[in-house]
């Protein structure tokens, strides 16, 4: 595929990724910070916030699975979740964090339950999404293209 | 016999016979000398007699005949012998020349017969050549006639002065008794005497245009004799003597018309006028061929002269009527251009005179605006702030037409900076769109320079109107932007094939596209939407608030900008695509220092605010953290990031300007870092800022944060722009006031 195409296709694919609520302004900031100093800034973040995330999400199925389940423990990872959720601009898992941590605190561990597996479920589709795009991005980079967008959302 | 040898004559010579003939001889020998004296006489005398051998032959024959006779003289009486001899000698010679003489008779007589033949063909010739001459002459005569007539009738333009003319001039050549012309009506089924040479009676006379006579003349060109009785001869009132030989001869009126054909015009022209020339009774004069022809020719001319006058009078015609017309025209064109000065001073002055009291308006509601106001008053403020816009929009959209339509307009060519361009434009619509939760994003290609020699301003309401209008008729969705330089393929519009834009070392064309998920536009309107005031029916677009003049300007400007506009779209609710073409300059060296303005957007490059400054960082959250300092390291600052409050009061030293606090999280006690902060550096003159990284925005919290000594709260998560503001604002006030 010619250059433009792709870097079309990868406009129309971020598009249609902020449209379905699936990333926020957050997100356009970190290619911000990305310039020929820190040309990997957002993979390397969008890589540490992988593991980050999934290692909490580990931790709270652990946690939810304890006979006693520590509620004070669940909140704090979600909550950290939620801020690194926020912090690269995965919006609908900074949303289900939300809800998350608002079962939390009624101490509802059925419903904490279905939000963690609300919580999983879009924590991977935001993985699948993010790393769609950064195959793209490759390809654009490797037809000798830049990335040299800007992207604003509101 | 006697001894003296003489010869006795046959008869006696006293006979009388013998006497006669003694005397004829004499006689004869009298003659025959003188005849070739004559004939030598008359020949010197002459110089052309071709035949001397025969004169001499013939005068030797002659003088010989004459010596015979002169001997035979003698004869008659007694004669010797010797005479006798010489008689006989004489004899002989006489015939061998004589006989000589006739051959040669045979051979000259022919020819001098034949000069005589000659000489009478040469006689007849001269008859011929004489007679020749004297037609030449008569037709010499004609011609100067003619063209002493033509003369006449051509110095004048003037079809009366013309007729006149011909009359007189014809009267007096051909000294006649009576000349006249009989020109046809109107309705063309009569004939009316119109002029006549000598007779002053009562014009007015009409015949029919049928009768027999007429129609005999116009039917030939040549002058026909007619019988002096026909009524159109009938030049006198009352016919109490007979006139002379009649001719009539008919005078083709040509047309205009008439002289774009090649052929002679004698075959379409359909009027003859009818010229009768009467010959005075009194004489036995005949009507000659070579008068005939005269009359014929003189028509002719006539017919040429007229219509020459007819065209001249046109022409004249036609002239003052032009002359009126132009003068018409003058003045009309007089008082439109007052009208336009009138209207232009008039747009001027109401544009400034409008202008001023709505930029008032603006400006103080904007400044109400930041006064503290009941929310049903903030409304009351935003609306006519809201109106006084638009209005002031009008205003500058109507002068600015206007301005455009009589071609004053200039464009200001300057160097621009085109990513400036784009990041103003957006941050004017930002708040709007943000309203909408509009997404709108912005590519540039890599190819697109920084820099471009343009107009600035007129470029920016291009690109403002058209985003401006993806904006306004898009519900939900997203907007998308990319600039880029346009290669020649990209550049045609298959609805404008003669738009063939052609890059050069100088210029390059900037391709520009917003294309929303909007409303859509119907394929049909796409033709009207770029005229002026021409609003879309289409249902579903209640905020088609506008003056309907944006997309026109736009064009205009565009094409000043020797580019192209146009809008796409499959159809309604299917979204839009606006693509513009403009030909930008491109900037040499020496431009790329001439910068009308500082830009304000974020550049790659480090700003060298707060370049070297020292901050620290305090995050929990790795993700938080990493991204927190990339925007720091961003901004220039030199960050050092920790993840718990002792690191933090560890690490940090009174180089570190500011320090940043995730107050998030619960496991942390903020407040109390931020009260050992202080007493760290409360030896010291100055002790770092102070700033919380706040998740939701808690009132409660904030005021526990300032309470505890932090200096400013920055909300989660962190845009470089607010992190930049906040930093400015710290740097330069030393608090962050609720941002």
């Amino acid at each position: 595929m010619e250059l433009n195409q792709l870097q079309r296709s990868f406009l129309e694919y971020t598009a249609a990724l902020f449209r379905e609520g699936f990333l926020d302004s957050q997100f356009s900031q970190l290619y911000q910070l990305q310039d020929e100093s820190n040309p990997e800034f957002v993979v390397e973040v969008v890589s540490l916030f992988f593991e980050d995330s999934e290692r909490l999400i580990n931790d709270l199925s652990r946690a939810l699975d304890q006979t006693i389940v520590d509620f004070r423990k669940i909140d704090a990872h979600v909550h950290q979740l939620k801020g690194s959720s926020s912090s690269i601009g995965a919006q609908r898992v900074k949303n289900s964090c939300v809800s998350f941590r608002n079962f939390c605190e009624a101490q509802n561990i059925e419903e904490c339950s279905k939000c963690l597996q609300q919580v999983k479920q879009e924590y991977l589709l935001i993985k699948n999404k993010l790393e769609a795009l950064f195959q793209l991005e490759k390809q654009i980079v490797a037809a000798g293209g830049a990335i040299n967008m800007v992207e604003w959302m509101l | 016999m006697d001894a003296c040898h003489c010869i006795e004559p046959q008869w006696p010579a006293d006979e009388l016979l013998m006497k006669y003939q003694y005397i004829s001889d004499f006689f004869i020998a009298l003659a025959y000398f003188s005849i070739p004296l004559e004939l030598v006489y008359f020949v010197k005398k002459s110089a052309v007699f071709p035949y001397r051998w025969v004169l001499v032959q013939f005068g030797s024959f002659i003088v010989l005949c004459g010596a015979t006779h002169l001997i035979s003289l003698w004869t008659f009486t007694m004669h010797s012998r010797t005479v006798a001899v010489v008689m006989t000698t004489a004899k002989i010679l006489t015939a061998v020349v004589s006989c000589a003489t006739a051959l040669m008779l045979v051979h000259i007589i022919p020819d001098l017969l034949s000069v005589k033949k000659r000489e009478l063909y040469l006689k007849k010739k001269a008859a011929q050549l004489d007679r020749e001459m004297g037609l030449i002459r008569t037709q010499e005569e004609t011609g100067r006639y003619v063209r002493m007539l033509t003369h006449e009738i051509r110095s004048t333009l003037d079809r009366h002065t013309i007729l006149k003319t011909t009359l007189i001039e014809l009267g007096r050549t051909l000294a006649l008794e009576e000349c006249a012309l009989w020109m046809p009506t109107h309705t063309g089924l009569e004939l009316q005497l119109s002029y006549t040479l000598r007779h002053q009676y009562p014009m007015g006379f009409i015949v029919p245009i049928q009768l027999p006579v007429i129609n005999q003349v116009f039917s030939s060109n040549r002058a026909v004799k007619i019988s002096s009785s026909s009524p159109v001869a009938r030049l006198r009132p009352a016919g109490k003597y007979t006139t002379g030989e009649v001719v009539a001869v008919r005078v083709p009126l040509l047309h205009l018309s008439n002289f774009q054909i090649n052929d002679w015009p004698e075959l379409m022209t359909k009027r003859y006028a009818l010229m009768v020339l009467v010959l005075p009774s009194d004489s036995a004069r005949q009507w000659h061929v070579h008068e005939l022809e005269l009359v014929e020719v003189v028509a002719d001319q006539v017919a040429v002269a007229l219509s020459h006058a007819a065209i001249l009078e046109e022409s004249m015609r036609a002239r003052d009527l032009l002359m009126e017309q132009n003068v018409a025209l003058d003045l009309a064109r007089r008082e439109a251009e007052t009208a336009v000065r009138a209207h232009n001073d008039f747009l001027a002055v109401m544009n400034h005179e409008m202008r001023t009291p709505v930029h008032a308006i603006i400006a103080l509601s904007s400044l109400l605006q930041e006064t503290k106001l009941t929310p049903e008053q903030r409304l009351m403020v935003e609306t006519i702030l809201r109106s006084s816009s638009l209005l002031a929009t009008l205003i500058n959209d109507v002068l600015d037409l206007s301005r455009l339509k009589d071609g004053s307009f200039k464009l200001d060519i300057r160097t621009l900076s085109l990513h400036v361009l784009f990041w103003e434009a957006l941050n004017l619509i930002r708040p709007i769109a943000s309203v909408k939760k509009l997404f709108v994003t912005l590519s540039f290609s890599s190819d697109m320079p920084e820099h471009a020699i343009g107009d600035e301003k007129r470029l920016m309401q291009v690109l403002l109107n058209i985003v401006g209008n993806a904006v306004k008729f898009t519900r939900v969705g997203s907007i998308s932007i990319s600039a880029s330089v346009a290669k020649s393929e990209s550049l045609r519009d298959p609805r404008a094939p003669g738009f063939f834009p052609v890059p050069s070392d100088n210029h390059f064309y900037l391709h520009v596209q917003v294309k929303d998920t909007g409303s859509g536009i119907n394929p049909q309107e796409i033709p009207n939407l770029f005229t002026k005031f021409a609003q879309s029916q289409s249902s579903g677009t209640k905020n088609s608030s506008g003056s309907g003049l944006g997309l026109a300007i736009s064009k205009r400007f565009v094409n000043l900008m020797e580019g192209h506009i146009w809008i796409e779209s499959e159809g309604l609710g299917k979204g839009s695509t606006a693509i513009f073409v403009v030909k930008l300059g491109i900037p040499g060296r020496s431009h790329e220092s001439i910068l009308p303005f500082v830009p304000k957007v974020p550049e790659n490059r480090v700003p060298t605010k707060f370049l070297g400054l020292k901050v620290v960082l305090m995050d929990e959250n790795g993700v938080g953290r990493m991204v927190t300092k990339g925007i720091l390291m961003h901004l220039g600052c030199e960050v050092l990031t920790v993840s718990s409050g002792d690191e933090c009061l560890r690490v940090l030293i009174h180089e570190h300007k500011v320090v940043f606090l995730d107050v998030s999280l619960p496991s942390i006690d903020s407040y109390e870092l931020s009260v050992r902060i202080h007493e760290k550096f409360s030896q010291h003159f100055s002790r770092p800022f102070i700033v919380a990284l706040m998740g939701n925005r808690d009132k409660l919290m904030t005021e526990n944060c300032l309470r505890a000594g932090m200096d400013g709260v920055v909300p989660k998560p962190v845009s470089v722009e607010k992190m930049r503001s906040a930093l400015s604002e710290l740097l330069e006030h030393g608090l962050l006031l609720d941002s």
